[in-house]
């Protein structure tokens, strides 16, 4: 192949990289802006919507797509509650002080792998995609599913702008963000609100996990990269801006894509990494981060 | 009485910052609350809101009683909050600060409009981001936001901090407007003339408790307890 159908396919994959890990970012961004948390367990509940899809997929067997739809219902619903448990069971006893909910973030990172290695195993497991036709290039045959992941991950990000910007709940979250105790002097419970976050953005995750399945195979370790990537992602779009988070996850996504394909996979980390010590030497606040007014 | 606070005692902390605070207001009654900086003004409305929890006494509106409800559901009740520094959203436009106001108690367009009328200034600015508002325009939109969940008792902290003299008159007639529409009225006030201006009656608070209480027509006559608990006098009549 020459340059050009490299290229298209660098760019392909990278654009496929950048959703999964904007979508995946966002509910680390949300969490964190809202709610002051980082939560260092948010690519368990990714890992646990790979692992979640494959369990699914075997409830309905011989019928890939029936499954993989239940998967992609029920696998969130299983993360939300499991979230909002771990909100009200841990975050809301410790105040949702900043150090005390980084201990305890790591804390469930590793109940939640472990649970997951006792029950699930080590194993690495597919789960067949729900369609199977490829989109034909003259150059290479491309997957049809991957196009439908960008298309899913890109109504997502809509959807939650939308939720956030554009609804009654949207703007009780974004009031709790700016100022918590002023909102609660205006009648808005605070606790459910955090709780409703909690979740949403682990349900983010865990969507990115279910999409990403039929690709990447569904493994109990698998939660470590999309962590790392979030990371970096939110900081390098500036802490609580979630219009940063989707930018930099394209900044990310397409130069790790291409990068990778170019040259290595490990430039690509390096180049990455190096990035965000270069916006945080000279824009400590991030691309988009917000300044105090 | 419509609000009546008995012996509430509230800690930061092992710190005491209230000791058996009392209090009542009637409804269209403006109680002014003076005293030093840390006498727990601020605190006292904080506790009503139920943003500090009380370790002792009662809060009641009617016969509800608010040391009894979680704090989302005071305002439900009817208790609206100006806070000290105004607190708006800052990042939020006018209009969506508005909103949050007029969704604690679910009022609607005829509600806003009211409120609206009396700040017109903020209609034409209901686009802007409430941070970008100039001082005067802020505490008006704090005021506002707080008016939206047609209050049965308005808590002030300071409303007049900071502002120029037009805008301190405009503000203590809305409170005076308030008052006829039969609202009580606390308000936390550090100029003295504002506050015997709008008050019924003035408490005293020291070092965490509640002490004398007075009229201002008793106020102007012997200033001492103004010297004793502000420590000012009073500029003419």
């Amino acid at each position: 192949m020459s340059l050009g159908p490299n290229l298209l396919l660098a760019l392909l994959e990278g654009t496929l990289a950048a959703f999964v890990l904007a979508v995946t970012a966002l509910g680390l961004s949300l969490v964190f802006g809202v709610m002051r948390v980082v939560n260092v367990a948010h690519g368990e509940f990714f890992m646990l919507g790979a692992v979640l899809a494959w369990a699914f997929s075997q409830v309905i067997p011989g019928m890939p797509a029936a499954g993989f739809l239940l998967a992609l219902i029920g696998s969130p619903i299983v993360v939300g509650a499991v979230a909002v448990a771990v909100d009200r069971a841990v975050l809301r006893r410790l105040g949702y002080e900043p150090e005390a909910t980084i201990i305890a973030t790591i804390g469930l990172l590793y109940v939640v792998q472990q649970l997951v290695l006792t029950f699930y195993g080590p194993t690495a497991r597919p789960v067949v995609a729900p369609i199977s036709f490829r989109v034909l290039f003259p150059w290479f045959g491309y997957s049809g599913y991957k196009l439908i992941v960008m298309a899913a991950s890109a109504a997502l990000l809509i959807a939650t702008w939308f939720t956030l910007m554009r609804t009654r709940i949207g703007l009780v979250m974004r009031a709790t963000q700016f100022d918590r105790e002023t909102a609660q002097a205006f009648g808005i419970p605070v606790d459910r609100v955090y709780s409703m976050i909690f979740a949403l953005g682990a349900m983010l995750a865990c969507v990115a996990g279910v999409l990403v399945v039929p690709i990447q195979q569904a493994h109990y370790l698998m939660g470590l990269d999309p962590l790392l990537l979030s990371f970096i992602v939110v900081i390098l779009g500036g802490l609580g801006s979630l219009r940063g988070t989707v930018v930099a996850a394209f900044v990310i996504g397409l130069s790790d894509g291409i990068i990778s394909v170019f040259f290595s996979p490990t430039l690509a980390k390096i180049l990455a990494t190096l990035l965000v010590a270069l916006v945080l030497v000279f824009k400590p606040t991030g691309l988009f981060g917000a300044r105090g007014r | 009485m419509m609000l009546t606070l008995t012996g509430i005692d509230c800690f930061y902390g092992n710190v005491q910052v209230l000791r058996g605070v009392s209090l009542q207001v009637a409804a269209g009654e403006v109680l002014c609350l003076l005293g030093r900086n840390g006498a727990g003004k601020t605190t006292t409305l904080r506790a009503i809101m139920g943003l500090v929890r009380p370790r002792a006494g009662r809060i009641l509106l009617d016969d509800i009683e608010l040391t009894a409800l979680p704090p989302h559901e005071i305002p439900r009740h009817g208790v609206a909050y100006v806070p000290q520094g105004r607190r708006l959203f800052s990042e939020l436009t006018v209009e969506e600060n508005l909103t949050i106001g007029l969704m604690a108690r679910e009022r609607g367009r005829a509600t806003l409009d009211r409120v609206i009328g009396l700040f017109p200034a903020l209609m034409e600015r209901r686009r802007q981001i409430a941070g970008t508002l100039s001082g005067g325009e802020q505490e008006m939109l704090s005021i506002a936001r707080a008016l939206c969940l047609e209050p049965r008792v308005l808590l002030l902290d300071e409303p007049t901090e900071g502002l120029m003299p037009s805008m301190i008159a405009t503000i203590l007639a809305t409170v005076k407007a308030l008052k006829s529409e039969g609202v009580a009225t606390i308000l936390v006030e550090q100029r003295v003339e504002s506050a015997l201006h709008v008050a019924d009656r003035v408490t005293f608070l020291e070092n965490g408790a509640t002490r004398e209480t007075a009229t201002p027509t008793e106020l102007h006559a012997d200033p001492s307890l103004l010297h004793r608990y502000v420590g000012v006098g009073l500029r003419g009549p």
